[in-house]
């Protein structure tokens, strides 16, 4: 059996099937929902910076912009869901390309000025002068399309797609030269690669991910603030899950979501002022001794992880 | 030291600079180079530390822009173009200091130049070419875990893996043995036996009259002299830039 196809049916099935059946065992469908959101939304940071070495720390821009583009199509346009997604991923995209040029920063420098990038658009939209285009500060309420399990639904065949893109990058050349930009580009061009092409297309379907499960998020909750949905924690949890788990593999954002994420629920509801005390341990524990994430132990021991 | 033997240069030359100028402030790294090379020469391109050799190579493998004087491969301009336009038009080099996709094995670094780094189809033997350079055990390893000699190796392999008409070799024979000396000049004479242009920087002047047919001299940005090494030695104004004068100035 091809590795690709191990992949989908080892990983990413039971994964996809959990989701879309835990529901059914399991009340609290908002939690299950923002799962799936992370789930997605870490993996988006894979392809950008596990396979091709940015690190977005203003990701929640493609999220937001994906929330806005999706509620102003509803809104103004009186787009039903469907479509309204679209106008969300095309919202996404369209920062996308407007913040390439952000791509020939590196390292800290690129990370500061997405950061900074994510900031302002989250400034713009909530601008009360604006209040006529995109309710400013006051938020968004969408109740006429609310419908919780055709949204939830939607969600987790996103991620199902996400997933599959992640298969791709692990199992494709195409992956591997995003690898070869990650690791030196200047070498990565002598090997053929269009750096600068390669980037972009990664960068793109990293805002493309994060654009369509904004969408869908602004869709399932159906009432929100700009502040909702530009919260820096999206990109932080992202991050963190995607690292915690180990980057450049399709399970490490997957095993990092469901550690961090579970963790942050049940001592969120158990004991939740000894939260940032046993969060911090955690990762100052992760960054001290497993660097490369939880999958990098079975790496060392000469596991294939997928 | 070693043996005559007979240059493969034929025909018209394959790459053809002339008077390039490359200036980073205003300091003139290339000062108006001109020099040329044929497919099957090793040319051999010398000069004191700072005299523009790496730079002439970066700037003919496209990670510089030129400032100035044209650059013609194989009949057209190709001054400025991108790395990997200049890689498909078959164009490479190694690096003096090798930077292999580190996190990658031995084998996916050749992959990827295999992969994306030929514009004529036809398969390369990957296993062939990493057994040629003695890279065939390390095939599965991190490129990390390599030696410097053996991540020097997979740097030149990782660019033979694009079939390259013209290579530079930027300084490969630094920290070689004698053994892997040899190995590496009947390496590149075997690739200017097949046709292959070889423009090759090197300090290590037995290297170089071991393996080039003619060599260009440089100082300061500017060739100053262009002929065979044993001739280059009797110059009075190599001597001079390599030694100094008599009365120490």
């Amino acid at each position: 059996m091809p590795r690709a196809v191990q992949h989908l049916a080892f990983v990413v099935a039971p994964v996809v099937a959990a989701m879309a059946l835990l529901p059914l065992a399991y009340s609290n469908q908002l939690l299950l929902f923002n799962f799936v959101v992370f789930l997605a939304l870490a993996q988006g940071v894979n392809v950008i910076y596990g396979f091709t070495g940015y690190l977005p720390f203003g990701y929640v821009g493609f999220f937001g912009a994906g929330a806005y583009g999706f509620s102003l199509a509803v809104i103004h346009l009186e787009w039903g869901p469907l479509p309204a997604l679209g106008a969300g991923v095309l919202a996404a995209l369209v920062l996308g390309v407007i913040l390439t040029p952000l791509l020939r920063l590196s390292g800290a420098y690129f990370a500061i000025a997405n950061l900074a990038a994510a900031q302002a658009l989250f400034q713009i939209i909530s601008n009360p002068n604006l209040t006529d285009i995109t309710k400013g500060p006051y938020g968004i309420s969408l109740s006429g399309v609310f419908s919780p399990n055709f949204s939830y639904g939607i969600a987790v065949g996103i991620l199902a797609a996400t997933l599959c893109l992640v298969v791709y990058l692990r199992n494709s050349k195409f992956g591997l030269s995003l690898q070869a930009i990650r690791e030196d580009a200047i070498s990565a061009g002598m090997a053929g690669v269009n750096v600068v092409r390669s980037r972009t297309i990664a960068w793109l379907m990293s805002a493309f991910v994060a654009g369509v499960i904004g969408g869908v998020f602004a869709w399932y909750v159906s009432v929100f603030y700009p502040d909702t949905v530009f919260s820096p924690e999206f990109s932080i949890f992202a991050i963190v899950f995607a690292l915690f788990g180990g980057v450049a593999t399709i399970t490490g954002p997957i095993l990092g979501v469901a550690i961090l994420y579970g963790i942050y629920n049940a001592i969120g509801i158990s004991t939740p002022q000894y939260f940032q005390l046993i969060y911090g341990v955690l990762i100052v524990g992760l960054v001290l001794f497993l660097p490369n994430g939880l999958v990098s132990i079975f790496k060392r021991l000469g596991y294939d992880v997928p | 030291m070693f043996p005559d033997r007979p240059s493969n240069a034929s025909g018209e030359p394959l790459l053809r600079i002339d008077a390039l100028v490359k200036r980073f402030g205003g300091f003139r790294a290339l000062d108006g180079v001109s020099f040329h090379v044929k497919a099957g020469e090793i040319l051999g391109l010398v000069g004191p530390n700072g005299s523009g050799k790496t730079t002439c190579i970066n700037v003919i493998s496209g990670l510089y822009r030129p400032d100035g004087g044209a650059i013609d491969y194989r009949g057209r301009s190709i001054g400025g173009l991108k790395s990997h336009k200049l890689v498909h038009l078959g164009i490479n080099r190694t690096f003096q200091v090798p930077k292999p996709f580190l996190t990658l094995t031995v084998r996916e670094n050749v992959e990827v130049a295999a992969t994306y780094g030929r514009s004529e189809g036809g398969a390369l033997d990957i296993e062939a070419l990493l057994a040629s350079l003695e890279l065939d055990a390390q095939a599965s390893r991190p490129a990390a875990e390599l030696n410097s000699v053996q991540q020097k190796m997979l740097d030149l392999a990782r660019a033979l893996a694009t079939k390259p008409r013209l290579l530079c070799i930027d300084e490969l024979a630094a920290g070689l043995n004698p053994a892997e000396l040899d190995r590496v000049a009947e390496k590149l004479r075997a690739l200017a036996r097949e046709g292959t242009a070889l423009l090759v920087v090197e300090h290590l002047m037995g290297f170089i009259d071991h393996v080039t047919d003619r060599v260009i001299v440089l100082n300061a940005g500017k060739e100053i002299f262009e002929g065979a090494l044993s001739a280059a030695v009797r110059d009075s104004q190599v001597v001079e830039v390599f030694l100094g004068t008599e009365d120490g100035s």
